[in-house]
């Protein structure tokens, strides 16, 4: 029964009942990936929430070498890329093209600048001696604790993967910045603009969680 | 065929207001003055545990609003919940396995 059936716009595929059928699939494909980014993060954060309750003293003196103003900036600079984000699909939604662009821009630039705060703490520790593991050298950066080597391993793991994840979401924002531009997205298809959006929500979310555990209780 | 809704394809997408995520995105920032703030006034004990509650409600925010899961179907709902509650079973088990240790010292 395809033959003049006007209801099956271009953008959906034979295999989709119709428009909403096909976003609501997609959108469920990328929650699965959201669960499972949880529970990979998860994995990281039980990690350092439990050898955190053995060696709180040897904690305590790694969190020290962390500088919280730039947590703190850089946390204030995810938010203002999720509000963004979310902005971008909602002149998306409304049909006003220009602003999602420049939404949409504003949060690669966020992104850029988490990006840049993260490469100077990084180049500050690697400066320092800070490396993660059997890397730091206790003599070198006078540890009061011989395994600090272990808050740097689980700092730069999570940090670093966390950053990873930033990158990535850079791109994914830049493909979708670069289709809305070229006028691939109208308020009945955005599939792709939503998907990256929530992966990008989900990289705030976990840094959410990051500044306070890094930086502030230590 | 023929079970379209009386809307037909189109529309079906909930809009969330403008203005929601203004109000979202504002109280993010307030709760992140206020995770900051309550860091200096050095609570002891109690720093961590105030700072994850902050966190916490932070995330739920995020999760609701910008993520959109409050306006979302139930199967996403319930694979956010099902991944959420895998979480708390890993730290569960393994702060059981972890706190009930009897530390014994070796004779050798």
């Amino acid at each position: 029964m395809s033959t003049g059936n006007t209801t099956h716009a271009s953008h959906v595929a034979h295999h989709f009942r119709d428009s909403e059928h096909q976003f609501d699939s997609a959108k469920q494909g990328i929650w699965l990936f959201m669960a499972t980014e949880i529970l990979m993060f998860g994995g990281l954060f039980v990690a350092y929430i439990i050898f955190h309750a053995i060696y709180p003293e040897m904690f305590a003196e790694g969190a020290s070498h962390l500088d919280w103003k730039m947590g703190f900036l850089n946390t204030l600079v995810l938010i203002f890329s999720s509000l963004t984000m979310a902005l971008g699909i909602h002149f998306i939604q409304v049909g006003q093209q220009k602003k999602a662009v420049v939404s949409l821009a504003l949060t690669i630039l966020c992104g850029a600048i988490f990006m840049v705060v993260k490469y100077l703490e990084y180049t500050h520790k690697f400066h320092l001696g800070l490396f993660p593991g059997r890397f730091l050298n206790p003599e070198v950066v006078h540890a009061t604790h011989q395994n600090l080597g272990m808050y740097f391993g689980l700092y730069f793991c999570m940090t670093g993967l966390h950053g990873t994840h930033v990158l990535i979401g850079m791109g994914l924002i830049t493909w979708v910045m670069i289709k809305t531009i070229k006028g691939d997205f109208n308020p009945e298809y955005f599939t792709p603009v939503e998907g990256v959006g929530i992966f990008w929500h989900i990289v705030d979310l976990i840094w959410i969680f990051l500044f306070p555990l890094l930086y502030l209780v230590g | 065929m023929g079970n379209h809704n009386s809307h037909g394809t189109t529309h079906t997408h909930h809009i969330v207001p403008f203005k929601i995520y203004m109000m979202t995105a504002g109280a993010l920032f307030i709760l992140t003055f206020a995770t900051v703030g309550f860091h200096q006034m050095h609570l002891g004990s109690l720093a961590a545990p105030v700072a994850f509650l902050i966190a916490s409600v932070k995330a739920a925010l995020v999760l609701l609003y910008f993520m959109g899961l409050k306006y979302d179907n139930l199967m996403n709902r319930v694979i956010f919940g099902t991944a959420f509650f895998f979480l708390l079973l890993l730290f569960a088990i393994c702060a059981l396995d972890i706190w009930t240790r009897i530390s014994e010292i070796s004779t050798l």
